[in-house]
């Protein structure tokens, strides 16, 4: 059962093509890696498939629904969530309100009843404030709750974009190179978020350029090339095929080899 | 007909000066992409600093030059203690800098002259010529002229000499030119000299036509700036062809539909631009990258 | 003890109200209840104003736009309409939100400079409007205006103005904080730090923002109207750039993020021409300085500046 479905999917930027008539699924409850080279187009797709870009050719199906020109807010409201590859962190909040805003969609909306504090405001912000701190400990931030996001050294906010995105309980989690620009030990940390995160149903997609994390914890890989794909698979068969050897892993393909044993 | 070669001259005349404030906007944004909403004070400065000289006794030829100079040391003044102080703060921030600016020189220019309107004569007459049954005024014609030279040697300036090209990379890649050993905070105040050099000339022109007060600025700014966006931020043909016809389609509805509003046209130029037209006629689109 | 009330909500409305309730013990002269009315009356566009450069990041430079709405509806309702002047300032507020969420659907999908000069146009066009159809507005001379009525009461003179303004701004600034700590409040604040990072959060963003812009709106409509009925008389000026311009100062002034802040930017700006009387002709000149300083030097404002100091966090 896929919950993401890609078909034919195309975007061109000044005459040239990012992404060219790219087809996959995702399938429910598993972890699916994106991996290829810089310029591959693989934030280009997670922007399409979030609606931040309008795709130009090619349909998106998301949990049976035909999402391709949906805007953000709606695909969040269809259960889509994400992370950013160069932080979109609300810098100016505290961390606790930065994962009370990744619960928006749980929370009432009536601006009268805002403005007037009536005692149901009063309650769903304390519940939705209790709610963020579990995702706020889930990801580990639990002694950081209160600072101002702009404080937080960098892989910090990474675990913040993260806890963020699952504050909206979604079904599925996309992560722009989550452990892009962290050190050892951090990537360790977030690998074993994701894979946590996937044991409790969520779905993932996940770009990245670590393969050592993406071979480890990837149950599904996908390879780009220029925009278009270049293989799909298990990770052990990406591995193997040898013209995704060829074009990119070569040293890192080694690298790989011994990561798995 | 003869109305509307009326309406076309006299819509050719702001229109000329509509294109020089918006060259105005057009180079200091390229260089550095800071919205100078001053850039209406500089045509003011042209006018009255012209007038207040002539009135002291300074002969014309002699008042006008000297008053462009003035809005240049302004400019590089604004840039030098407004611009560059503030460099890496927020657009919202830039805006209200530079509208303070606007508001600030407004202020000094009240005080420094006066709240009147003034003019000084035209440069050769004030004996209109008879042009396809349309009356059109020697100064009109030394608008247009004026405008179309003062283009001509800014091209030149931008393809032929070195500090032309400089200002050029900057604008188009500030790290890039920097690297290359460009001073670019130079080149930036270079800019504003220039835009503060054309509005001046704009404002010097146009006087023995529209009269100068001090608060003559804002409206030019607006005008400008709706001018260049028609044209394409950034593209300095488009400031040409934007402020010609704005001017243009400013005069024929004062002319065929209500005077009143007149200055509503821009406005409404600016609002039809940023919904059919976002990058205006000759420009080219940006994409935020996430 | 200061911190703690800065800090919490509460706390800043009970200081708010303590300090208006008490102020006019220091008063010389009657004349001071009409500066603190005109302060009270301005502070509550600016509160308005805060929401929505401040807090959703949105600038407006024609919001004087708005407050001359506000402020011609109570004059031609009355005088041209016979509608009774308190019944006009409500259909005024209507009418100036409703012709906010017209206008600021399409402008507000701008950003920057583009959004900037919208609102700059759309005050322009309000100003011409009123000066230009002199048979309904008295044109540049402007029109008289009715006293208003209040549950019998007619509120006329300094000291009435002086409770009756104050009473509305801590309204107006209750409902604001209150704004402020809630899913809406949180939601323009994060479409301020992340347009894109708020829009996939679940945030309607385009919603968001015209929620903003038409409150923001309404309070200065109210803002027009009071002024309008404290004042008896009024003239397109008050929608005017300058006008705007003015507002703009007392907003960042006094700090465009905090609701306190909007206070204490009205009362500075409104204090300093009648400290230095022979100022007014320096009015433009010290507004254009006070912005270039403020945004150069202190872009949070004196407010949240001075509580930053002292490491606390101001509402």
């Amino acid at each position: 059962m896929s919950l993401l479905h890609v078909d034919g999917l195309g975007i061109n930027f000044g005459g040239i093509s990012a992404v060219d008539d790219l087809t996959f699924a995702v399938p429910q409850g598993r972890i699916y890696s994106i991996i290829g080279p810089n310029g591959a187009g693989k934030t280009t797709l997670f922007n399409m498939i979030s609606g931040i870009y309008r795709p130009g050719r090619g349909r998106i199906r998301f949990d049976g629904q035909d999402v391709t020109n949906h805007d953000p807010h709606q695909l969040a409201r269809a259960g889509l969530s994400r992370t950013f590859q160069n932080l979109q962190v609300f810098f100016r909040l505290t961390v606790l309100e930065n994962v009370m805003v990744g619960r928006h969609l749980h929370e009432p909306k009536a601006i009268l009843a805002h403005a007037l504090r009536l005692p149901s405001v009063r309650r769903a912000n304390r519940e939705c404030a209790e709610k963020a701190r579990e995702f706020i400990e889930f990801v580990g931030l639990g002694s950081h709750i209160e600072r101002t996001a702009g404080g937080l050294p960098y892989g910090a906010l990474k675990r913040l974009e993260i806890a963020r995105a699952l504050a909206s309980e979604p079904k599925l989690l996309l992560l722009d190179e989550p452990a892009a620009g962290c050190n050892s030990v951090e990537t360790e940390e977030i690998d074993g978020l994701i894979q946590q995160i996937a044991r409790k149903g969520t779905t993932v997609a996940l770009v990245e350029h670590d393969m050592k994390l993406v071979m480890k914890i990837s149950d599904r890989v996908l390879v780009l090339d220029r925009g278009r794909k270049l293989a799909e698979g298990s990770a052990a068969e990406v591995r193997s095929n040898p013209d995704v050897i060829r074009a990119y892993l070569g040293s890192q393909g080694q690298e790989a080899a011994r990561a798995q044993g | 007909m003869p109305e509307l070669m009326q309406f076309l001259f006299s819509g050719l005349t702001v229109g000329a000066i509509y294109a020089l404030v918006a060259l105005g906007f057009t180079i200091i944004y390229n260089a550095s992409d800071v919205v100078n909403f001053a850039q209406g004070e500089f045509v003011m400065i042209g006018g009255m600093a012209t007038f207040f000289l002539y009135a002291a006794g300074v002969p014309l030829w002699a008042a006008a030059p000297l008053a462009i100079v003035a809005a240049v040391v302004v400019g590089i003044a604004l840039h030098k203690l407004a611009i560059e102080p503030a460099r890496g703060a927020s657009v919202v921030a830039l805006i209200i800098i530079t509208i303070g600016a606007s508001i600030f020189l407004r202020g000094v220019a009240q005080i420094a002259f006066d709240k009147q309107y003034h003019r000084f004569p035209a440069f050769t007459g004030e004996t209109p010529f008879h042009v396809l049954g349309a009356t059109l005024l020697p100064q009109s014609v030394w608008v247009m002229a004026g405008a179309a030279l003062a283009f001509v040697l800014l091209w030149q300036f931008f393809e032929r000499t070195l500090a032309g090209k400089a200002i050029a990379a900057t604008a188009g890649n500030r790290m890039a030119a920097k690297l290359v050993g460009i001073n670019t905070d130079r080149m930036i105040a270079l800019s504003f000299a220039l835009s503060a050099a054309l509005g001046a000339v704009a404002g010097v022109l146009i006087t023995p036509i529209t009269l100068t007060s001090y608060d003559v600025g804002t409206l030019l700014a607006l005008k400008g700036f709706a001018a260049a966006m028609l044209g394409g931020m950034g593209n300095p043909l488009g400031a040409v062809v934007g402020g010609l016809v704005v001017g243009v389609i400013e005069q024929f509805s004062a002319g065929l539909i209500s005077s009143k509003y007149k200055d509503a046209v821009a406005f409404i130029v600016i609002l039809l631009t940023l919904f059919a037209l976002p990058h205006g006629l000759f420009g080219r689109g940006r994409v935020e990258r996430v | 003890m200061v911190h703690l009330l800065l800090n919490s909500r509460l706390g800043s409305l009970v200081s708010l109200a303590v300090f208006i309730a008490v102020a006019p013990v220091a008063f010389p002269s009657v004349f001071y209840y009409e500066i603190g009315a005109s302060i009270f009356i301005a502070a509550l566009a600016v509160v308005g104003l805060n929401l929505l450069m401040g807090f959703a990041g949105q600038v407006s430079l024609g919001h004087a736009g708005f407050w001359g709405l506000g402020a011609y509806a109570v004059a031609t309702g009355p005088t041209h309409l016979g509608i009774p002047p308190l019944v006009s300032l409500l259909a005024g507020l209507l009418l100036t939100m409703l012709i906010a969420w017209l206008v600021g659907r399409p402008i507000l999908k701008l950003r920057g400079h583009y959004l900037a000069v919208a609102t700059l146009g759309f005050g322009f066009l309000v100003t011409m409007v009123l000066t230009n159809e002199v048979r309904w507005t008295g044109g540049p001379d402007g029109m008289g205006v009715p006293r208003l009525e209040l549950l019998g009461f007619i509120i006329r003179g300094s000291r009435m103005w002086y409770w009756t303004s104050a009473v509305v701004l801590l309204a107006g600034v209750w409902l604001a904080l209150n704004l402020v700590d809630s899913p809406t409040g949180r939601a323009l604040r994060a479409l301020h730090d992340s347009q894109v990072a708020a829009a996939v959060n679940g945030v309607d963003v385009a919603r968001y923002k015209l929620t903003a812009f038409t409150i923001s709106a309404g309070y200065a409509s109210l803002a027009g109207s009071m002024a309008a009925f404290s004042d008896g008389h009024i003239t397109p000026t008050s929608a005017g750039f300058l006008h705007s311009i003015e507002l703009v100062t007392m907003s960042v002034l006094g700090g465009m993020g905090s609701i306190i802040g909007a206070v204490v930017g009205a009362g500075l700006l409104r204090a300093l021409p009648q400290i230095l009387t022979s100022l007014h002709d320096y009015e433009q000149v010290v507004l254009g300085l006070t912005m270039m300083l403020i945004m150069i030097f202190l872009p949070q404002g004196i407010l949240p500046s001075i509580a930053g100091r002292f490491g606390w966090r101001s509402t």
